[in-house]
């Protein structure tokens, strides 16, 4: 008969330690039991739940399908509330006894709540599981006045992720310096400056007294006599091993459930893993450690006796995007025989502290700049001789070998710290799959999907061990604000950014330059869809006042004329603005266009009224023309009728900002008289049909455009064109021409990812196009109500205007 | 002909936006008046490379980046941020008055020829 091996707690020590356990021969029956109702979900990615970065869906570790491929009774919702352990049971809360032969508490910590007078008023919430997560999450909402008590990792994740949400943050913290536990005085102030300029406030040193409010929470009262008004609070004032259960079946407990260096307690047959413990007297919070414990827990069990758990230095690190704090190891410089290194920018907002005691690394405070993290770890876990180190430690250089220092680093080391994922585990998986890329280490492996902090390890991992890596390209957009495109995009978006000064001030140098402003404006307005802080400083003279600024300062300006149509009245009225405002030059331009040239900034305005034409938007990066043939109209040879769908292609597109300029073109046969296949964005017409061509070219280099699809109706040919629109806008970088984007990608995935996308994506492209377009407005109407009362002026001065 | 000389007021500060710069004629020349988060900085607007109208640069830090060509200036001293560039452009005392932008015009406006180095 199989024995039974019982688990108390279905939380990430417990079912990382049955993972491990699986691994072994062993003939046990497992069971789990979990008080609360959901599978086992990742716990340290909850803060990033309630900040929208992720779904609950994202965070769960092993699916109800998990349990029973392995066949563990999985028991949901099922508090133990005692153990009898001369007969060897747990006994539930109804009364019910389940035998066990071997039994895991892996019962975890609660939140500390402080026994502060007002503490059981609604909407005072603690932060510690997915039920929380959603609690708070249906209460949080813009202009919401909340609280934070408790100014360490946890409470300032909790504050972002309701900041986030739009709420009014105070973190309120009991002592001077902000992750005191973590963080030394200097490393706190440069937390908390990096915390104000998210938005959130901090007060500190400050003391609740009493939440008050009737009934409902209304506010905090200070020992200072001070009070904040709060809608919310939320306490995250530290944990608690939840060690009751032991507790009272007799075991030793201290701080937490006593356990030796084999995870055993003072019972032979019962064993604990995780927060609830406390060994050689320390208790542990963080992840990194709980994975080491369930390893040597599971050889333990399984009758191999193998490592022995000797504890672990202390490491946290702040999950906020842009507030990069690590720490490691000891932190108390006063301790005998330890000599501090430091150095810090408070322009960069970089400070780095290295503790040194007999030449070796004692521990670490990092912020703003965590790059040499792991190599810090390293040192400090291999009790690294740092002499040879010393002039360079405390910028360590980054090694020219890739493959040196991921060959030195042991396979029992994690590389991923969120799922414990260690380096003996990827370098399996990329061997026995053949993986080439990071996405492949993520599929198989799962590190690298949490945090996302080891993704530059992962990716040397992947180069020292596979000849074949694919590095995913990734450009940077400026030094100014050194991340990908991608990063920026996921950042604006998930950090809810809607001005270039934000993600400047948060993410960059504060300062920005020509080049990453009107990049970032771009990107504020494509994920936003137009609902963000316009910041006309942020672009190019051409988009302050809607014009092309010429070499002698004057601009010039095009009106639209779709599909390149035009009626006498309009060239009258043009011709009649070439007279009055002595235009130097009216050309007729490659796009079927009239350009007016030489026109002074100051009468911008009123030449747009005289023309009472929209603006071509031939000065942007965006929506340029739609360059069309006569077609069935009037062509003998036409097959269909360009005219009428470029214009109509020209509506739906026009007054959108693209990642570079976008020029179309529709034909009404192969014979291609207006260019279509060399356009950005074409149609072609042919008998029955339209071909949907993109990524064409005749510019600086030429292109023949790729063939998209092709479809029966005008309707679906306007729909694809409108889905690989989008797609460019979400995807290409800012200045990549359509023509780039298609060889960057291939299109075989554009295709997959637009006109044959599922339709539920093919929706959501749709979706988010229409809230950008219904926000889009002719920029020449600023003639009218301009975005600043001297957009357009020149200023005289005061003196002369008086005279 | 100028006539303008010594501290002039010039605009009202709401004029000229956060970071961004506004030309004002000034005799037969452009000064350009930029605002730096409460603070004003005056340069001559034309840039030595071309001409460029310098206050329609995008501000980055204290340096405006000419639309032209991208030549970069220091508001503060009307120093070229790269070695490349050979000319520096004038720069002038600036002071808010009551609300008002003040600018020393100096003795005379020969904008460009104060300017080379």
């Amino acid at each position: 008969m199989k024995r039974q091996l019982v688990v108390v707690g279905n939380g990430m020590a417990g079912v990382a330690c049955v993972e491990q356990i699986l691994k072994q021969p062993h003939d046990f029956e497992i069971t789990i039991f979990g008080d609360e109702t959901h599978a086992n979900y990742n716990r340290i990615l909850l803060s990033l739940v309630l900040a929208g970065e992720k779904s609950p869906e994202d965070i769960v570790l092993n699916d109800i399908e998990w349990y029973q491929t392995h066949d563990i009774r999985a028991r949901l919702g099922v508090k133990i509330t005692g153990i009898d352990r001369d007969k060897r049971v747990v006994i539930d809360e109804d009364g019910g006894e389940t035998e066990y032969d071997k039994l895991i508490l892996a019962t975890g910590s609660s939140a500390f709540i402080p026994p502060i007078p007002g503490v059981e008023k609604k909407n005072v919430h603690v932060f510690r599981t997915l039920d929380d997560t959603k609690a708070l999450l249906e209460k949080a909402r813009p202009g919401l006045k909340t609280a934070v008590i408790g100014g360490g990792l946890l409470g300032l994740e909790v504050a972002r992720g309701l900041q986030v949400r739009g709420c009014g943050v105070t973190v309120i913290h009991l002592m001077d310096t902000l992750m005191e536990r973590q963080l030394d005085a200097t490393g706190g102030e440069y937390l908390k400056r990096k915390i104000e300029s998210l938005g959130i406030r901090v007060m500190l040193p400050q003391q609740t007294a009493a939440l008050f409010g009737n009934g409902r929470v209304d506010g905090l009262r200070f020992v200072s006599g001070e009070e904040l008004e709060a809608d919310l609070v939320v306490i995250a004032a530290g944990i608690r091993p939840n060690a009751d259960l032991a507790r009272s079946a007799g075991l030793e407990v201290s701080r937490g459930i006593v356990v030796d260096d084999y995870m055993a307690t003072s019972d032979p047959h019962i064993f604990a893993v995780g927060e609830c413990t406390e060994h050689r007297g320390q208790t542990f919070g963080l992840v990194a450690p709980l994975f080491d414990q369930g390893r040597v827990l599971a050889c333990a069990i399984t009758g191999d006796r193998g490592p022995a758990f000797t504890g672990a230095s202390p490491a946290a690190k702040l999950k906020i995007m842009g507030v990069d704090i690590f720490s490691a190891g000891s932190i108390d410089e006063s301790e005998p025989g330890v000599e501090t290194v430091r150095y810090e920018d408070p322009s960069l907002g970089t400070y780095r502290k290295l503790l040194l005691k007999d030449d070796r690394l004692h521990g670490m405070i990092l912020v703003g700049d965590i790059e040499d993290e792991h190599l810090y770890m390293d040192w400090m876990r291999n009790g690294t001789d740092l002499t040879p180190y010393r002039r360079q430690i405390l910028f360590p250089p980054r090694d020219a070998d890739p493959g040196r220092e991921m060959a030195d680093m042991p396979d029992s080391e994690t590389i991923c710290g969120c799922n414990g994922v260690r380096k003996g585990e990827i370098i399996e998986a990329i061997h026995a799959h053949g993986l080439t890329t990071l996405a492949g280490v993520k599929a198989c492996t799962r590190a690298s999907t949490s945090c996302g902090s080891c993704t530059g390890l992962c990716e040397k991992l992947l180069r020292a061990v596979t000849p074949d890596f694919q590095e995913e390209t990734r450009t940077t957009l400026c030094a100014c604000v050194p991340f990908s495109y991608e990063q920026l995009r996921d950042i604006i978006r998930g950090q809810k950014l809607k001005s270039v000064e934000e993600v400047l001030n948060i993410y960059g140098n504060r300062k920005g330059c020509e080049v990453c402003k009107p990049a970032l404006s771009y990107m504020l307005d494509m994920v936003w869809c137009g609902d963000h802080e316009e910041d006309r400083s942020a672009r190019f003279i051409n988009d302050r006042v809607h014009a092309n600024i010429q070499k002698d300062g004057t601009f010039s300006v095009v009106p639209r004329m779709r599909g390149g149509v035009t009626t006498p009245d309009e060239l009258r009225r043009i011709a009649d603005v070439a007279d009055k405002y002595k235009v130097r030059m009216v050309k007729v331009t490659g796009s079927q266009r009239i350009d007016l040239l030489g026109i002074k900034k100051a009468d911008l305005p009123k030449v747009w009224a005289d023309l009472g034409m929209p603006s071509g938007q031939a000065y942007t990066k965006g929506v340029r023309m739609v360059k069309t043939c006569v077609g069935t109209e009037f062509c003998r040879f036409g097959v269909q009728d360009s005219t009428n769908a470029g214009i109509e292609l020209e509506r739906r597109l026009e007054n959108l900002f693209t990642p570079h300029k976008f020029k179309m073109g529709v034909v009404g046969c192969p014979r291609n008289c207006a260019e279509a296949t060399v356009k950005d964005l074409g149609l072609v017409g042919q008998d029955g049909s339209w071909q949907v061509v993109v990524g064409g070219a005749a510019g600086k280099s030429v292109r023949k455009a790729d063939l998209l699809i092709t479809v029966e109706t005008t309707e679906h040919a306007l729909e694809a064109c409108s889905l690989f629109f989008q797609y460019y806008r979400e995807n290409a970088n800012y200045l990549e021409r359509s023509y780039d984007f298609i060889e960057r990608l291939g299109i075989e995935k554009v295709r997959k990812e637009t006109v044959y996308a599922p339709e539920a994506e093919k929706t959501k492209l749709l979706e988010r196009l229409a809230r950008s377009k219904a926000l889009a407005k002719d920029a020449w109407l600023e003639r009218e109500r301009p975005m600043h009362p001297t957009q357009f002026v020149q200023i005289q001065p005061m003196e002369a205007q008086r005279t | 002909m100028n006539t303008l000389r010594g501290w002039t007021p010039i605009t009202k500060v709401e004029n000229v936006p956060l970071r961004e710069g506004r030309a004002v004629t000034v005799g037969g020349s452009e000064i350009a008046i930029f605002h730096l988060d409460g603070r004003y900085l005056t340069i001559e607007n034309q840039c030595p490379h071309k001409g460029g109208p310098l206050c329609d640069g995008i501000v980055s830090g204290t340096t405006v980046v000419c639309p032209l060509h991208g030549q970069r200036f220091d508001l503060e001293t009307g120093m070229p941020v790269l070695a490349s560039q050979p000319a520096c452009i004038a720069t002038f005392p600036t002071r808010v008055e009551g609300g008002v932008i003040v600018v020393d015009l100096g003795g005379s406006l020969k904008l460009s020829e104060e300017a080379t180095v």
